[in-house]
């Protein structure tokens, strides 16, 4: 299972990626995995602000449908909105293609809670 | 008659199996005894012939079969044979919903094809399976623009069916939302411009327009739909089927949304309670939307086939976060009207709406002829119905109508949901089924009473 | 002959005769914004090429009426024809919902019997029949428990559902604008007092339940529930999914409901059509009547009229007029056909029948009701079948040996779960055949894994793209 190393991650099966005072929201290719054959995403509105591990996304496979926590508090700047005709990339590339959307970060000290790379493989390793 | 094909030797070999020794042993194994019923006290069994000449017996109760000149939602339209034939056929109506895609061909391309008119008749991108009535249709549809919206008021003109209103009231009690109603224009019977412009606001969720509405009458879609645009509220207009073929579709006046009341389309009256609700809206809302949808797809060796979709918008998925919960619709009734349309063919759509609008045309003229009856919108444009005020005693008028077995028209001041205003007024619904003689009956019997 | 086309494309042959008859002066122009612009696509075809398209669509469908259906929580029981016969009397069909009460006294008849009828089999003193289907039912039953609490003054904002529970209850309190909390069952499948202690509080309305539950399960701590909740000021909510299980045997107002609904559809053998029309009706103690939609139907001195509950009492209306006429009418027939011990002895077999199944499968699969059950039983097939094979290959496989798939991944409590709920009437033959087709796939599961894994391929098409059907949705020609 491809875990990178540069990004952060939240118990709950998504990533974040710092980039300044930005940062690039997605799931991770164990969640992708788990979910299998992804058919629908709910994005948030831009300009809608989540606290830390507020749901903000919803996922959906053929049978099932999950939310998808906020991994840190802040205000959407972009979504990803070649999601909602092509939302296999989030299959096919969870990290890069099939982010979910770009928040402008409220509170720096919410990285802190989240898991590095090592600590997260721990968790999908059981 | 029970219909159970077990006889004793069998029962007794199944005790055998399940290792009990009858069916009260089985049943307090599970069920402590003081939980227990009494014996029922209903009558006991009948036969085939009992049951029949039981029904008979109450079926001629009714006054059935009348000429109907009655309509406010629900219509006498003529029903072809081919109906009865297909949908009574047992492969459909004594099938279940299609989750089992590979064994359900049959329902799920009907559904398919039943979707595709409904696309077609409203030129919207996406139907569902059905809903329960026209009614219910319309109050889903205003809680998929209030959460689509994420807005808190609606405007519903007064004009639209009170049946739905209420319904609509009380569905969206829940939801903190406010409902306001917007008055018709006295002279042309229809929601004016000025009027819709002068209540909206940002803070507007949906606009609910029903064309032609309870009254008959045409509204102009295309200028109400521009001014619900312009506040970013969705428009939701509520058509009736046989007028489509004539005026113009949701999806040409920019309506999001475009419900209604099915039973126009190869269903009998039954009492108001043979009917289903369609729902069809633009491709933005797809997801959006409650109840069953059918896609097309390919199985493994590609060959076409049909399959239930978008499924996690539901409530065996979503649960408590459904878009709404509901499971079983009335896919039969829209069945028939699938093959209803069929039938008619985007030709004879035309032909009906075209017959329709005619003979109430003439009905109109007739009846306006007659002393005593003056038109309540003098300058409405109706479609297949229209209300008179009349000076005659109304209830006479229609117990003389009753015994030429013709059921007269609605009386409004009968309607409670309209709160008064109508007093004097008689609402007629004139479909294809009603023929000149019939027509130049009733307008005799008019003008004697 | 290709027959799998879909209706657009049938080319047009029809000739130039007008299908829709006019004996009036052709009057139909309007202003041309007021005008279609655009001609749908729908073809103009014969009425023989039609009846040929769906007569062979009605082909591929698998129905009651071409073999068994033994899903679970549907209640999949024969139809008696001569119901539909006496729905098809113009008497009943022809009569317009605005008429006169006078001149629709059968029709009303009809209503006040089925009422009666139902009042005896549930023990409730009152039946909307608006509801036309059992998640309507739903909806209706807990409005009337919003309207009771609010008339009240108590807010209670929270529904209580057991994790086993069909998914249309959370969705139709989310609806009431209730707040759901789940109750997890207990090792043998069932509510247990002391988890239901653990939620409870003065916030909760009520409880849903369904008995027996999913699984096919008595809820035996029945009486302490009930008490419980009435103690807590809370009401009770049965869901009659499975009313089939106990008609004549318990009655639902008697072990402590107070509102329920009921699938006619189900229990009371009006046919399913493929998804609807159904019925739902809602019963309700005497205490909660005057909260009901209006109008349901009374009997005053000989006659039978609607009675319309005061306006700011009742939850409103739920859908036009009195609810799905011919269902109610098709419900009337069966509880008149079967009386006092045919329902009973209906109720009876359906248990006997499940029970009977579950006897020669109980050594081959895991069965949480233990070794009896009520009208159905869930049963995970994990551990059953060959490497790689899941319940769903197994629900494909029996659709090529001719059946109809039971009920699968349901209830989600029970992991790769297979429901099967025969009914009274089926024959012992059908059960012995359908008995010996499922031990054999379970067997082929090992021994030709593939075969059961790429079923079904005596079906018109084989396994559907589910998953390109829903990202790329082609949803109407």
């Amino acid at each position: 299972m491809n875990v990178p190393n540069n990004l952060f991650y939240a118990k709950t099966h998504e990533w974040a990626r710092k980039e300044g005072n930005k940062v690039y929201v997605g799931i991770t290719d164990h969640a992708q995995h788990e979910i299998t054959d992804i058919v629908h995403v709910e994005l948030p509105e831009v300009g809608k602000e989540f606290s830390k591990e507020q749901p903000c996304a919803v996922v959906e496979s053929v049978k099932s449908a999950f939310d998808i926590y906020c991994p840190v508090s802040g205000k959407v700047v972009e979504v990803n909105e070649e999601l909602l005709s092509a939302p296999e990339l989030i299959n096919q590339s969870p990290y890069e293609k099939g982010y979910f959307f770009v928040l402008e970060v409220a509170n720096e000290e919410d990285f802190k809670s989240l898991l590095n790379d090592e600590d997260y493989k721990k968790i999908i390793e059981g | 008659m029970n219909y159970i094909p077990i006889s004793s030797k069998d029962k007794k070999e199944m005790f055998e199996s399940i290792g009990v020794k009858d069916t009260e042993e089985l049943l307090s194994l599970q069920i402590p005894e003081v939980l227990r019923a009494k014996k029922l006290n209903l009558p006991g069994s009948m036969s085939e012939q009992q049951l029949l000449s039981l029904f008979k017996g109450y079926a001629q109760k009714n006054k059935s079969d009348l000429v109907c000149f009655r309509g406010a939602g629900v219509y006498d339209h003529f029903v072809p044979s081919i109906v009865d034939e297909i949908v009574g056929r047992s492969e459909f109506w004594t099938a279940y919903t299609p989750y089992q895609a590979e064994a359900s061909q049959g329902t799920l391309q009907a559904i398919f094809e039943y979707q595709s008119i409904i696309c077609q008749l409203t030129g919207l991108d996406c139907s569902n399976a059905s809903m329960y009535d026209g009614a219910t249709a319309v109050a889903e549809a205003v809680i998929l623009a209030i959460r689509t919206t994420r807005k808190n008021k609606v405007i519903v003109s007064k004009a639209l069916n009170p049946e739905y209103i209420s319904v609509m009231e009380t569905y969206i009690k829940n939801l903190n939302t406010e409902i306001i109603k917007v008055d018709i224009d006295d002279k042309t019977g229809s929601i004016s411009k000025d009027t819709l412009n002068n209540i909206i606001d940002e803070n507007v969720a949906a606009v609910v327009i029903q064309n032609p509405n309870f009254f008959g009458n045409i509204e102009d879609m295309q200028a109400l739909s521009e001014i619900t645009k312009s506040k970013k509220a969705l428009f939701i207009s509520v058509v009736n089927l046989v007028s489509l073929g004539l005026l113009a579709t949701p999806a040409e006046y920019g309506a999001d949304i475009a419900v209604g009341e099915g039973q126009v389309f190869g269903n009998q009256m039954y009492m108001g309670g043979s009917t289903f609700g369609f729902m069809a809206v633009t491709k933005a809302l797809e997801w959006k939307m409650p109840g069953r949808i059918v896609g097309q797809t390919v199985d493994k060796d590609g060959k076409r086939g049909f399959v239930l979709t978008l499924q996690s918008r539901e409530q065996h998925i979503r649960r408590e976060k459904a878009t709404s919960n509901i499971c079983t619709n009335a896919a039969l009734n829209s069945f028939a009207a699938c093959v209803y349309a069929a039938y008619l063919g985007a030709a004879g759509i035309k032909e009906l709406a075209e017959a329709n609008i005619s003979k109430a045309r003439y009905a109109f003229d007739e009846i306006k002829n007659i002393k005593g009856f003056t038109p309540l919108f003098k300058d409405g444009v109706f479609f297949n119905e229209f209300v008179f005020k009349t000076d005659k005693d109304i209830k006479k008028i229609n117990e003389e109508l009753l015994k030429e077995n013709i059921l007269g028209p609605l009386s409004l001041s009968q309607i409670c949901s309209l709160n008064g205003g109508y007093d004097n007024c008689l609402m007629f619904s004139v479909t294809e089924k009603r023929t000149k003689q019939e027509i130049d009956k009733l307008a005799e019997i008019l003008s004697r009473v | 002959m290709n027959n799998n086309k879909t209706l657009n494309e049938i080319k047009s042959n029809r000739n130039e005769e007008k299908i829709v008859e006019c004996d009036v002066a052709l009057n139909a122009n309007i202003d041309d914004k007021y005008k279609r612009k655009s001609v749908p696509n729908i073809p103009n075809i014969s009425e023989n090429s039609l009846l040929r398209h769906y007569t062979n669509l009605s082909r591929k469908n698998y129905a009651l009426s071409t073999t068994m259906y033994p899903l679970g929580s549907c209640t999949m029981k024969h139809n008696p024809l001569v119901n539909e016969k006496i729905a098809k009397f113009d008497g009943f069909s022809s009569v317009h919902p605005y008429q006169d009460e006078e001149t629709m006294q059968g029709s009303l008849e009809v209503m006040y019997e089925l009422q009666k009828g139902l009042s005896e089999i549930s023990g409730m003193d009152y039946f909307t029949f608006q509801p036309a289907a059992g998640a309507h039912g739903e909806y209706t039953g807990l409005l009337i428990i919003a309207k009771y609490f609010k008339s009240r003054n108590e807010k209670r904002t929270k529904i209580i559902v057991p994790d086993s529970a069909h998914g249309t209850n959370p969705a139709s309190a989310a609806l009431a604008g209730f707040e759901i909390i789940s109750v997890k069952s207990d090792e043998h499948g069932i509510v247990s007092p002391e988890n239901l202690k653990q939620v409870l509080n003065s916030d909760v309305a009520a409880m849903m339940m369904t008995v027996p539950n999913t699984l096919g399960v008595f809820e035996k701590n029945i009486k302490e529930i009930t008490k419980l909740m009435h103690d807590n000021g809370s009401l009770m909510y049965y869901d009659g999914a499975n009313l089939n299980a106990v008609m004549g045997i318990l009655r639902p107002a008697d072990i402590g409901f107070d509102v329920m609904h009921i699938n006619l559809h189900k229990t009371f053998s009006t046919p399913h059509g493929g998804g609807g029309p159904g019925s739902g009706p809602v019963g309700v103690k005497a205490f909660l009547k005057e909260f009901l939609p209006s109008p349901f139907v009374v009997k005053e001195e000989g006659t039978f009229k609607f009675h319309f509950n005061d306006k700011e009492k009742s939850i409103g209306q739920m859908k036009a007029f009195y609810g799905n006429f011919p269902v109610i009418l098709k419900a009337c027939a069966y509880i008149k056909a079967l009386g006092a011990d045919g329902l009973t002895e209906a109720s009876k077999q359906a248990v006997v029948n499940a029970n009977y199944i579950l006897s020669k499968l109980k050594d081959k699969v895991k069965i949480p009701a233990g070794n009896c059950c009520m009208h159905e039983f869930a049963m995970s097939l994990k551990g059953a079948l060959g490497d790689g094979i899941r319940t769903l290959d197994v629900a494909k496989r029996l659709l090529d040996n001719g059946y109809y798939a039971p009920t699968i991944y349901f209830p989600l409590i029970v992991e790769e779960a297979m429901m099967i709920e025969p009914t009274e009437t089926e024959s012992k033959q059908t059960l012995d055949e359908f008995v010996e087709t499922l031990i054999n796939i379970f067997e082929e599961s090992k021994t030709n894994p593939e075969a059961v894994h790429n079923a079904p391929v005596n079906t018109s098409v084989k396994r559907l793209n589910e998953v390109e059907a829903a990202r790329h949705p082609i949803l109407h020609w």
